[in-house]
């Protein structure tokens, strides 16, 4: 079950990277796991640690101010390749509760949802608002669907209307989805019958 | 065994994939609800279920419909002969778990598994058509982005995370929202030495590697018309590559050809009225796209990638491109190449024929054509890891593993590889790999590793020549040898 997502009021830590890719967000080594938890760790793997294993201090989740940050801005395209719901997992482990992006990558983005990290698609001026303000204290509100940033008026931002609703609600899609179980047995039924 | 669903009906001309998507819907979407859509074939690999196999075991769930699951392990089993020989013995402790819990999995649930010794495993999107599971009409998942091969048939089929492998497991549905669609017309006559992926990695140099986000994309034209299956499979396989939920070519002589006495696919009269009713699975005139482009592939050059996506393509015989933008200076930064240089002639390390991209009958021969009779150069390795062991079989029984092996290349068992580097099989940091699978991205194929995407004829080019070759006046050589 997932947590309920209402209000979110957090830093901001910004990654200026185009198609950031699921590869890079978990390396596929990490994959041989049959756990979903304990991801965090090799969050950016190896963006965050060199060759030999020491942090690179450049690398700006290594560095002090994204302590505790809770929403990750990065460039155009987040979370493109490969479906690993390691993604999402190893953001949601290592305490973030949202991406922000000019365009989030389709299955990233229904994989994320379904966990409750929220992902948004927002304009480009306001992309480019949050790519030159890192650190600002923004708030995302869910239930308004409206992004808020200090000294600028809000902005409106679209969430699919059931990931919204079950995230809001902590409701759970497949119990949602085993509601249907009447729709399904009529469905395979009908077909069984088609010749 | 398809009937109209509830959406069917309209007069307006439909495309392929509204066809499909028709016959699928158990409940319409409204606006506060997505579709409730059915799903004709499940295949799983060991990597993405797990998690998903706990999660309906925590909540006492069953699998719904085992006989239209279908399992195998292809991600991180070795593929080197050693490791088989004893037995996997030296593979990864926790990739063996991981294979072990997908066998009692499946055997728990009634699940169908290909496994460690079966002869039919292999790449999970190369066994599906093998084995004729994969179907024109039908609605295809994986917890697998690269499901979008199998769109190949006139599928609807897209990868998925692992909740929504639980979901399929429990329910065989999925909650999708409609996507649009996007026309990819292919035209003109592909010229020699020229394949299908340079076809696709052209196409995706174009659109972007988000262009097509949110999108199932109809390929269409002479070009795709005149591919095998194996080629529109490759066309189908990296649409996911420019962003698309799905890659669709709409079925036909070739299609049913391809899947006729397949063990899996319908026999008898079943056959004769399946074929039948594929043949209605083309887009009608007059259908209309959300978007469309159209691009001409008579002039079309072997291409190669430069960068870390898949977007950052050029013809093997041009000059590397001027960086115009942060990213691509990042990109040739960490491939250590240079702006302005020619592609061809760069030093490479590793050669690797493989993946579910290229890694099937027609893709080993096209390989096997430059090889026979040369040599890999000294200092390279060259892979060639069949998709399946059905395709190595086939693959031997022509001989082409001798073409390989006398090369200097390496046989191996079939499975992903060096394509995702979790199984054993990986470059170095620093090293150049020319690779026939569909990601260049940053330690995808090890950490520091540098990928350069291209057919199998061009990676066995590469091979001989040590560095980055356009594979044509190999190809040529070869036919006035045999002339
Ligand atoms: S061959 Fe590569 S892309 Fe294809 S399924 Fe395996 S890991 Fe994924």
């Amino acid at each position: 079950m997932i947590e309920p997502f209402s209000v979110l009021h957090s830093r901001t830590v910004v990654l200026p990277v185009d198609n950031i890719d699921t590869d890079q967000i978990i390396p596929a080594r990490f994959l041989t796991t049959t756990q979903r938890s304990g991801l965090g760790e090799h969050l950016f793997a190896d963006w965050r640690r060199d060759a030999r294993n020491r942090p690179r201090e450049d690398f700006v989740l290594n560095r002090p101010e994204a302590e505790g940050a809770r929403i990750l801005v990065a460039g155009d395209n987040f979370g493109c390749g490969s479906s690993r719901e390691h993604a999402p997992w190893a953001l949601l482990d290592h305490g973030f509760r949202a991406v922000l992006s000019s365009s989030i990558a389709d299955i990233f983005r229904s994989n994320a949802l379904r966990n409750g990290l929220l992902t948004v698609a927002v304009d480009a001026n306001t992309h480019a608002w949050l790519l030159g303000n890192s650190g600002a204290e923004i708030t995302l509100d869910l239930q308004a669907c409206e992004l808020r940033r200090p000294g600028e008026a809000a902005v409106g931002f679209e969430v699919e209307p059931f990931a919204r609703h079950c995230m809001l609600n902590g409701v759970d899609p497949l119990g949602w989805l085993l509601s249907r179980a009447d729709d399904i047995s009529r469905f395979e039924e009908a077909r069984a019958c088609t010749p | 065994m398809s009937g109209p669903g509830p959406e069917a009906g309209p007069s307006a001309p439909r495309t392929l994939f509204q066809k499909v998507w028709d016959r699928h819907v158990v409940a319409a979407e409204t606006p506060e609800t997505p579709a409730v859509l059915y799903v004709d074939l499940h295949l799983v690999h060991e990597v993405t279920s797990p998690q998903a196999f706990t999660a309906l075991r925590e909540r006492g769930l069953k699998v719904r419909r085992p006989e239209r699951t279908l399992a195998t392990i292809d991600h991180s089993v070795p593929t080197d002969d050693a490791s088989w020989a004893n037995g996997l013995g030296d593979m990864d402790l926790s990739a063996r778990h991981q294979v072990r819990v997908l066998g009692d999995n499946c055997g728990r649930s009634g699940v169908r598994l290909f496994g460690v010794n079966s002869s039919r495993r292999g790449i999970v999107h190369v066994i599906g058509p093998e084995q004729g599971a994969t179907q024109p009409g039908m609605t295809i998942v994986c917890g697998d982005s690269h499901t979008t091969t199998h769109g190949a048939f006139g599928a609807l089929a897209f990868g998925i995370g692992t909740t929504e492998v639980g979901h399929v497991l429990a329910t065989q549905c999925l909650l999708q929202r409609k996507p649009r669609t996007l026309l990819v017309e292919l035209e003109g006559r592909l010229p020699a030495g020229v394949s299908a992926k340079d076809a696709i990695l052209a196409t995706i140099g174009q659109l972007g590697v988000g262009g097509g986000t949110g999108h199932v994309i109809e390929f269409r034209g002479a070009a795709v018309s005149a591919m095998s299956m194996e080629q529109r499979m490759t066309l189908c396989n990296m649409a996911i590559e420019a962003g698309a939920r799905a890659g669709m070519v709409a079925p036909d002589e070739t299609t049913f050809e391809y899947l006729r006495g397949r063990p899996m696919a319908p026999a008898g009269d079943a056959w004769e009225s399946a074929v039948a009713d594929w043949r209605g699975l083309v887009s009608d005139p007059g259908a209309t796209y959300d978007r469309s482009v159209r691009i001409d592939v008579s002039r079309l050059r072997p291409q190669v990638t430069w960068g870390t996506d898949p977007g950052m393509v050029m013809p093997v015989d041009a000059h590397i491109p001027q960086p115009d933008s942060a990213g691509h200076r990042k990109a040739l930064d960490y491939m250590g190449l240079s702006a302005g240089a020619p592609i061809a002639g760069q030093p490479v390390q590793l050669v690797f024929i493989g993946s579910c991209t290229n890694s099937r009958l027609g893709d080993l021969r096209d390989a096997a054509e430059v090889l026979r009779g040369r040599r890999v150069a000294a200092g390279v390795r060259a892979l060639v890891v069949p998709g399946s062991q059905q395709t190595r079989l086939q693959a031997e029984a022509e001989g082409l593993h001798r073409v390989f092996i006398e090369a200097g290349a390496e046989w191996h068992q079939s499975g992903c590889s060096l394509c995702i580097a979790m199984n054993g099989d990986r470059a170095g940091a620093g090293q150049y790999v020319v690779s026939t699978s569909n990601r260049n991205f940053e330690g995808r194929q090890g950490q520091g590793a540098r990928t350069l995407l291209a057919s199998p004829a061009t990676a066995a080019a590469s091979a001989v020549a040590g560095a980055v070759a356009d594979p044509r006046p190999y190809l040529e050589q070869q036919r006035r040898r045999i002339a």
